[in-house]
């Protein structure tokens, strides 16, 4: 025999071996309330890392169920975990978990500690797919974890009280998380991201949450798109971060006297492209927000389309529709690079001679009454008299009080329409 | 006096000028349900038209038939009837006849376009009554300055100008003191303001029963605190009625005085 020969004969038999050794480590092990194995938390214990569970289908009334090493859960026919209000759902302490297709219910409310449903603490690569939560108090609480796919997950919360109610999906300083098609209902926040990096929100269905849909603070380079938020309590709420892209969501209905469609504060260098805004008191609600691209945008019978409320610089609203909003927009101080450009106004009256679907005369979109409330709040009761369409017509005809530079040069004719 | 009444209800309602009220109305409502099929939002455009235009027709329907029934009036005067009858027969028919063109004018198309199916009949029927109140007060009104003019034009020029003043003019000095006194806090005094001019009420009170309410933020909220209640709405009721009353008794008065 010679020596290479040996080698790979050698190597072969031990690449055989590393083949049939996970394969025999790597367990399918079932737990159902009448197999071997009828708790998930025992199933757990002696199971090893990189193993399989099959839970199949029944009542598991377990809570605080601790997972320290890499493992895939998988629930058959939807079983269901009763934490019984006594305390968190899954405890996840390792990498490379993935729980799919389990059902949580009562999850306790507790005014110490945050009970989730699913709770990570410093994991990378989890994955959480095709759950179910009812009458929970988090439903995902995930700490400081990077890598991760939260996809498909049905929360419905009953959400009373601010106090009393925890979010759907919280991140705190995480990074990298994906989060797909889940469908949040009635709880305080829909979604929530403090101190999150590069992660992605699409197609979420975010409604009737107490507070917000969706919730960011300090969350740097995000993107969210195709998310629907609708009838939230706030509406969505995007404060101090930098970097997000904002595409092709949807706000809708968040009506209330303080309710925005969405709420900017101290945003910089964000893009709000293709988004619809409909019947919401505020449609966008601008603060200390700087570099925004607002483009190609729907707003649609809002109470305010945007309002501006101060320490905004350099935004630029490029080709958006502005349809039969009360007020299309309110505006504080100087222009401060700020450009309306070649939008569509329905309430805009001019004429189009040379026929290029450009308005000849340009289009002043804050209307003099919107001014005078910005200034005093109190005169909004004066909404809808005789003498406020008065004063908005003469400002019109011969603007006085309303900044001179806040025109839109270049007014479209029609109403823009887009390609998805 | 209900003799009176019926005369002058039923010569009213044969006039030119009562069906053109009616058609108006009728004309109306279907123009909003052929632009736009939401029973709702011709609710809120209709908001706008009753603010402004009953006061304006109760007012001048009012002096117009003041002075010209006169010669009529100088006849019943002669007869043995009580002053406060005769005129308050007059006052109610005019009223009456008003009231009852803007209900059915509007009444029919909503009808027929299904407000009995809608969520909106509450706040049609709100808007409705609230035109009937402006209608009332108006012609009160109209009546008390026509009795203290003899001259048409001063008469006229007067209630167009009670009209101005209440429609426009009044919110101007509203908005005006707001804007000056912004430091301080306005809320009460929006709130007062409001009750002391019935159209500026009529139209809160129609307002926050829409959704757009929303929109008056913080100061709604106040606003939505005070009317919301049985108690609130009870009050402005009271004030609308108050100010049907309170030139009805004048006018009574003056009625009662006057050299004819």
């Amino acid at each position: 025999m010679s020596l290479t020969h040996m080698f790979t004969s050698v190597a072969s038999s031990l690449s055989f071996f590393i083949f049939v050794s996970s394969a025999v480590f790597a367990k399918e092990i079932k737990v159902c309330p009448n197999c071997e194995k009828a708790s998930i938390t025992q199933a757990i214990k002696t199971a090893q890392p990189g193993d399989t569970l099959l839970v199949g289908k029944g009542i598991y009334q377990e809570h605080d169920i601790r997972i320290d090493k890499p493992l895939t859960l998988i629930g058959q026919d939807l079983p269901l975990i009763d934490a019984r209000g006594k305390g968190y759902g899954f405890k996840i302490y390792a990498d490379s978990v993935a729980l799919i297709g389990f059902k949580f219910v009562n999850v306790g409310v507790s005014y110490t500690s945050d009970f989730a449903a699913i709770y990570t603490s410093r994991i990378h690569h989890f994955r959480f797919e095709n759950n179910r939560f009812e009458n929970v108090f988090f439903g995902f609480l995930i700490e400081k974890s990077h890598n991760g796919i939260i996809k498909n997950n049905t929360i419905m919360g009953n959400a009373v009280k601010e106090y009393s109610s925890g979010n759907g999906i919280h991140l705190w300083h995480s990074s990298k998380i994906q989060i797909q098609d889940n469908h949040i209902e009635k709880m305080r926040d829909g979604i929530y991201f403090e101190f999150v990096k590069h992660s992605i929100i699409q197609r979420n269905k975010s409604r009737n949450n107490l507070r917000y849909g969706l919730h960011f603070m300090f969350s740097n380079d995000d993107r969210y798109e195709n998310n629907i938020f609708e009838k939230n309590g706030a509406g969505v709420a995007v404060m101090f971060s930098k970097n997000i892209s904002m595409r092709k969501n949807i706000f809708r209905l968040n009506w209330g006297t303080a309710s925005y469609g969405l709420l900017l504060k101290e945003i910089n260098d964000a893009e709000i492209i293709d988004n619809t805004f409909e019947q919401n008191t505020i449609g966008v609600n601008v603060e200390g927000s700087n570099r925004i691209n607002y483009e190609n945008n729907n707003f649609i019978n809002n109470g305010w389309a945007i309002r501006f409320l101060g320490a905004c610089y350099g935004n630029k609203l490029l080709r958006n529709n502005f349809l039969h909003n009360a007020l299309d927009v309110s505006y504080k101080g100087m222009m401060n690079g700020n450009l309306f450009d070649k939008n569509y106004w329905s309430s805009y009256a001019g004429y189009d001679l040379d026929k290029d679907n450009i308005g000849d005369v340009p289009y002043r979109p804050v209307k003099l009454f919107s001014y005078i409330v910005n200034r005093t709040p109190e005169t909004i009761i004066l909404l809808r008299s005789l003498f406020v369409d008065i004063i908005n017509f003469s400002e019109k005809v011969s603007p006085i009080f309303t900044p001179d530079n806040l025109q839109d040069f270049h007014p479209i004719m029609t109403p823009i329409k887009y390609h998805d | 006096m209900f003799k009176i009444l019926k005369y002058s209800f039923f010569d009213l309602m044969r006039s030119r000028w009562s069906y053109v009220y009616f058609l108006f109305y009728l004309i109306l409502g279907f123009i909003l349900f052929f632009l736009n099929n939401d029973v709702t939002k011709a609710v809120i455009t209709l908001l706008n038209i009753i603010i402004v235009l009953t006061p304006l027709i109760g007012t001048i329907f009012g002096v117009m038939y003041y002075y010209s029934s006169r010669e009529f009036t100088e006849l019943l005067l002669a007869q043995p009837l009580k002053r406060s009858t005769i005129f308050l027969g007059q006052y109610l028919g005019l009223s009456l006849s008003l009231a009852l063109s803007l209900i059915v004018g509007l009444g029919i198309p909503f009808i027929l376009y299904g407000i009995f199916q809608s969520s909106a009949i509450l706040d049609f029927a709100t808007l409705l009554l609230i035109g009937g109140y402006l209608t009332f007060i108006f012609v009160a009104l109209a009546f008390n300055i026509a009795l203290s003019f003899n001259d048409k034009i001063k008469g006229f020029g007067f209630s167009i100008l009670l009209w101005l003043f209440l429609a426009v003019i009044y919110d101007g000095i509203f908005l005006l003191s707001m804007v000056f006194f912004h430091d301080y806090p306005l809320d009460k005094f929006a709130l007062g303001a409001t009750m002391f001019n019935p159209i500026d009420l009529s139209r809160i009170l129609i307002l926050l029963k829409l959704d757009i309410s929303a929109l008056l933020g913080y100061t709604g909220a106040v606003f939505q605190k005070f009317f919301g209640t049985s108690m609130g709405m009870i009050l402005s009721l009271c004030i609308l009625s108050f100010w049907v009353i309170l030139p009805t008794f004048f006018l009574v008065k003056k009625a009662q005085i006057k050299d004819f």
